[in-house]
């Protein structure tokens, strides 16, 4: 069984759906930290059969609308004194800012590269998203 | 401020409010010639256009006000790379209200966001049109004396076609209005479109053929079929007829169908249908202009708190 130190102090994202870690990674930017990062993937679960875990030993503040598009499932945990001391659930926010581009090549975001990236929630059933632009679907 | 990026960006009581100015407009135009005296639109056309550039400008000169802007991008900054959010801070400081048309989508909203005037979106890509829209309301209303109760064909490229897709938004939201939804299975209206009419709880049908419903029709908005929507040659040869409205599909029509088209048309109303009193969109045409009369002093009385434009 692989052994990884408990957090003392920081955050711990669970229930991350197997195999998505590694994107969450680099959209949450967590390359840039100086603190400790622990990537577990496939850990067992119960609920899920399989699981990814990032374990941040430092106390940040998450972008929960990126985590919140990324893994809507996924719960994170702060902890202190290595207690957990609050669980915060996510949802898909209601609207994305620079955390995803429009593929459309007609959409004016393919030509102006200044301009704010911007999506709208259209379908929560079906996670999709709509550039507030051009209207396309993000898939 | 208020913008209009597409038509849900008026309410349905604004609409008709519009509906009820231009036709005041049509039946007395000499009572507007003064109304924006002093005041300037700047038309900011980047891509090609007839009629919607020359009725905005047109609707703008007919309320006593000027009119400056280019028609193409070739012909300003655009083509040294400004971008839209820099070119409408300048016109901001030159125009009181723009009409806006580009090739991309959303470029209009784009332009919204750093105006300091009333940003009107003239088409913007394949996206929105909405004073296309408002004309076609205008032009149903004016012809039907209502815009509820109708049952309105939609005839040919349903798929890509921006017009229809806002006129059936616009009229699902005016009560007992039916629509007969004819094209080709490769270019059946989407399915958020369709989705929208049963949200709204709006009677729908599909069908690939116009002559067997031609005769239950109020209304029958034609648009084109283009050969590059097709997959094969074979389906384009043996299908392109069926979209072409001609006297021998129109003998069997109501004596009281309007026939609209938001023209350009190439061949898919046959030259014949033209003297016929059902083909109603040249007239479509002259109601574009007195609609976008009445949108203009109405952004423009907005813009001065209500008071006069």
């Amino acid at each position: 069984m692989l052994s990884i130190d408990s957090v003392e102090k920081g955050v711990v994202i669970d229930h991350i759906k197997a195999g998505t870690a590694m994107r969450i990674y680099q959209y949450l930017n967590l390359d840039a930290l100086d603190c400790s990062v622990a990537i577990i993937k496939n850990a067992k679960s119960v609920k899920l059969g399989k699981k990814d875990i990032i374990k941040i030993e430092d106390r940040i503040d998450l972008d929960l609308n990126v985590l919140g598009y990324m893994d809507p499932d996924a719960t994170v945990n702060i902890i202190e004194d290595g207690r957990i001391t609050s669980k915060l659930k996510l949802s898909l926010p209601d609207k994305l800012i620079n955390v995803i581009r429009c593929k459309n090549p007609r959409c004016i975001t393919s030509v102006e590269q200044e301009i704010i990236q911007m999506f709208k929630l259209w379908d929560r059933e079906k996670k999709s998203y709509r550039c507030v632009y051009c209207e396309q679907e993000n898939n | 401020m208020r913008h209009v990026i597409e038509p849900t960006d008026m309410s349905v009581d604004e609409i008709d409010q519009l509906i009820a100015i231009a036709e005041d407009i049509e039946r007395g135009p000499n009572d507007y010639a003064n109304r924006c005296e002093g005041r300037i639109l700047a038309s900011l056309f980047y891509e090609p256009s007839t009629r919607t550039r020359l009725s905005f400008e047109s609707a703008m000169i007919s309320l006593g006000g000027s009119v400056i802007g280019f028609s193409s991008a070739d012909t300003s900054s655009a083509a040294k790379g400004e971008s839209v959010a820099d070119t409408i801070r300048a016109i901001s400081c030159y125009a009181d209200i723009c009409a806006i048309r580009h090739s991309k989508e959303g470029a209009a909203l784009v332009a919204a966001a750093y105006s300091r005037i009333p940003v009107i979106n003239a088409g913007d890509g394949g996206h929105e049109h909405p004073t296309q829209t408002y004309t076609d309301l205008l032009t149903i209303h004016s012809v039907k004396k209502s815009l509820c109760g109708l049952t309105v064909g939609l005839c040919g490229d349903l798929k890509f076609g921006r017009t229809v897709h806002s006129l059936i938004k616009a009229l699902s939201l005016y009560r007992d209005n039916e629509f007969v939804l004819v094209s080709p299975d490769e270019l059946q209206v989407p399915e958020y479109i369709t989705g929208i009419l049963k949200d709204r709880g709006c009677l729908f049908e599909r069908t690939s053929d116009l002559e067997s419903c031609i005769s239950r029709l109020d209304i029958l908005y034609m648009t084109r079929v283009q050969r590059e929507r097709f997959f094969n040659e074979a389906d384009y040869v043996r299908l392109k007829d069926s979209y072409i409205l001609n006297m021998s599909k129109l003998a069997k029509a109501k004596d009281s169908l309007a026939v609209l088209h938001p023209l350009p048309r190439v061949n898919e109303i046959a030259v014949e249908v033209d003297n016929d009193p059902r083909a109603k969109y040249f007239s479509q045409v002259q109601y574009g202009k007195y609609i976008r009369m009445a949108l203009i002093m109405k952004l423009l009385e907005d813009r001065n708190g209500g008071g006069a434009c």
